[in-house]
């Protein structure tokens, strides 16, 4: 009962342990080290799988259709007959594209997707490396992933990609602000930048005590998954795919599931920073086995929370969607910075201090709401004004 | 420490060809993509030498802020992207030899100057005191940084509005 409780981590002991019988000290670590990555990029890899069906699943029940059903049951198998048929497919070049740019964009894509995997930490003790920068780490990954989108949309030779790559650029570095600063503020509260003691420190997960830094955090993070409804970089009715229109077959597959690895790893993020990871009500001392459940579970949750918006907003103007990081997000987040700071300082003991945070939260929210509402109206009352000019 | 000069030299060949890719490369963005592995490449030195903050920030900085910019700023100008661009003018004689002497002025430095050198160990948790004595010693220095780019910014905000 004992091996048990700590099941994955004991396994791994076991293991270390019995290459230690045969093998000098750095074989075992590189054997282990190896594994362990082999381990994390799996991950990715089936989340891409799982992920793929229940989207269209999810999103199949929204749109009153019942999504994939002929192949296995609930047309579990379909991912991989989607992967055999992209497989099939041609790989096309085309003409007057800047061949090693095109070929790399899709590698470059797809690493810095994968290497966010190694500070997550999936529970108690399991994951791939406790740096002390955690989160900057992962902060400064996913500016790569920007370059791979333009190398993909200008080596293309492609008016629609190259809009697309503009697009790209222009959403995340914006939304990239609103989601630092929210970062920030938990990592002010926390004292670390390590993710395993972001979690390790939140008796009450700040999703509670910050709904409004959460909320801010959330659609930072859905921009620069573009996502719908932020998808402007792919939008298909206006830019075909956007940045990867050129792409066929495999390289296809890589931005696609690129795109999925990526949305596993940012639930991952947001269940550390705001949900409190594999900590669930004191569940995790007792049974420490369902540290993994706990947190892959809180991920299927931020997941369909996701799927839930994208089936709900309609895509946002480009205009629109810059004006709201810049003229909303980015100010609720500076001055959620300096009210959680202040509070953080005068308040002492967690409780008390995560109450504190919770009125603080939602009498900001009040505010905010009241000069939305003002600036609205006035905006509409102008273009009101216009419309009626224009008519009469 | 033998993995350790290995990772070092493959490191250094990788910054230096990179950088050398830069100025010889007969397209402009091609040259951009060479800076941006040429600063990934300092920020390895970094991870090499236990500095994993600074490391962190070179590629949020430099790969991610400005190799960026430089970027959207060649694909936002049309003339540039054309092909087989003259790398060079008349006085590329003169800036070789600027840089030669700037060479030279580092070298003889690097070897004359008595550098100080700790035996401790790097601290588990630099980073805290990085942040300490930001907020200490240096708190000066610090805010007149976040002052001059705030200016920037705002001066930014100001050229780039449009006239009502």
């Amino acid at each position: 009962m004992e091996f048990l409780k700590d099941l994955f981590v004991n396994i791994g002991l076991w293991f270390s342990g019995w290459l230690t019988g045969f093998m000098p000290a750095w074989g075992v670590e590189v054997v282990t080290g190896f594994l362990g990555a082999i381990i994390l990029v799996f991950i990715g890899l089936f989340a891409v799988l799982i992920l793929t069906w229940g989207e269209r699943k999810v999103i199949g029940r929204m749109q009153d259709r019942i999504g994939p059903n002929r192949w296995g049951p609930y047309g579990l198998f379909q991912p991989i007959a989607d992967g055999i048929k992209m497989l099939t497919k041609e790989d096309i070049i085309p003409t007057g594209a800047d061949r090693w740019v095109h070929l790399v964009a899709p590698i470059l894509v797809i690493i810095p997707a994968v290497l966010i995997y190694a500070v997550i930490p999936f529970g108690d003790g399991l994951r791939g490396a406790d740096l002390n920068i955690g989160i900057l780490y992962i902060v400064a990954l996913s500016t790569i992933g920007t370059i791979s989108i333009l190398m993909a949309g200008w080596s293309s030779n492609n008016k629609y990609s190259l809009l697309g790559a503009f697009r790209a650029v222009a959403q995340l570095i914006t939304y990239e602000i609103p989601l630092v600063l929210s970062i920030i503020t938990v990592v002010l509260l926390t004292g670390s930048m390590s993710m395993v003691e972001i979690v390790e420190n939140q008796t009450v997960p700040y999703m509670v005590s910050m709904p409004l830094v959460f909320l801010v955090f959330m659609v930072a993070a859905s921009a620069e998954l573009y996502r719908a409804p932020f998808d402007m970089i792919e939008a298909d009715s206006e830019l075909i795919a956007g940045y990867f229109t050129e792409y066929s077959g495999m390289k296809f597959v890589m931005f696609f599931m690129a795109e999925y690895i990526n949305l596993l790893a940012m639930s991952g993020v947001i269940v550390t920073l705001f949900m409190g990871g594999w900590r669930f009500f004191g569940l995790e001392e007792i049974l420490p086995f369902l540290n993994p459940f706990i947190f892959f579970a809180k991920c299927a949750f931020v997941i369909f929370l996701f799927w839930w918006t994208r089936a709900t907003f309609p895509r946002i103007r480009i205009d629109h969607m810059l004006g709201m990081a810049w003229k909303a997000l980015v100010p609720i987040a500076l001055v959620n910075l300096l009210l959680v700071g202040l509070v953080d300082k005068l308040v002492e003991g967690t409780l008390l201090t995560s109450g504190v945070l919770l009125i603080v939260n939602i009498i900001e929210m009040v505010i905010l709401l009241a000069i939305l509402d003002k600036v609205g109206g006035k905006t509409r009352a102008k273009t009101m004004e216009r419309v009626a000019a224009q008519q009469g | 420490m033998m993995v350790h000069t290995t990772v070092f030299i493959v490191l250094g060949v990788v910054t230096l060809g990179a950088a050398l890719a830069v100025v010889t490369s007969k397209n402009l963005f091609h040259s951009a993509l060479f800076l941006m592995l040429s600063f990934v490449g300092v920020a390895g030195f970094y991870v090499l030498l236990e500095a994993p903050f600074l490391a962190a920030v070179q590629i949020l900085v430099y790969v991610g802020a400005i190799a960026v910019l430089i970027i959207f700023a060649i694909m936002l100008t049309r003339r540039l992207m054309a092909e087989d661009l003259v790398q060079r003018n008349a006085q590329w004689v003169w800036s070789a030899l600027g840089a030669l002497l700037l060479f030279g002025v580092l070298v003889v430095t690097l070897v004359q100057v008595n550098w100080p050198v700790v035996e401790a160990a790097v601290p588990e948790d630099s980073i805290t005191a990085l942040g300490q004595d930001l907020m200490g010693p240096y708190v000066i220095p610090f805010e007149a940084a976040s002052i001059l780019l705030l200016v920037a910014l705002v001066g930014a905000v100001i050229i780039a509005r449009e006239e009502e």
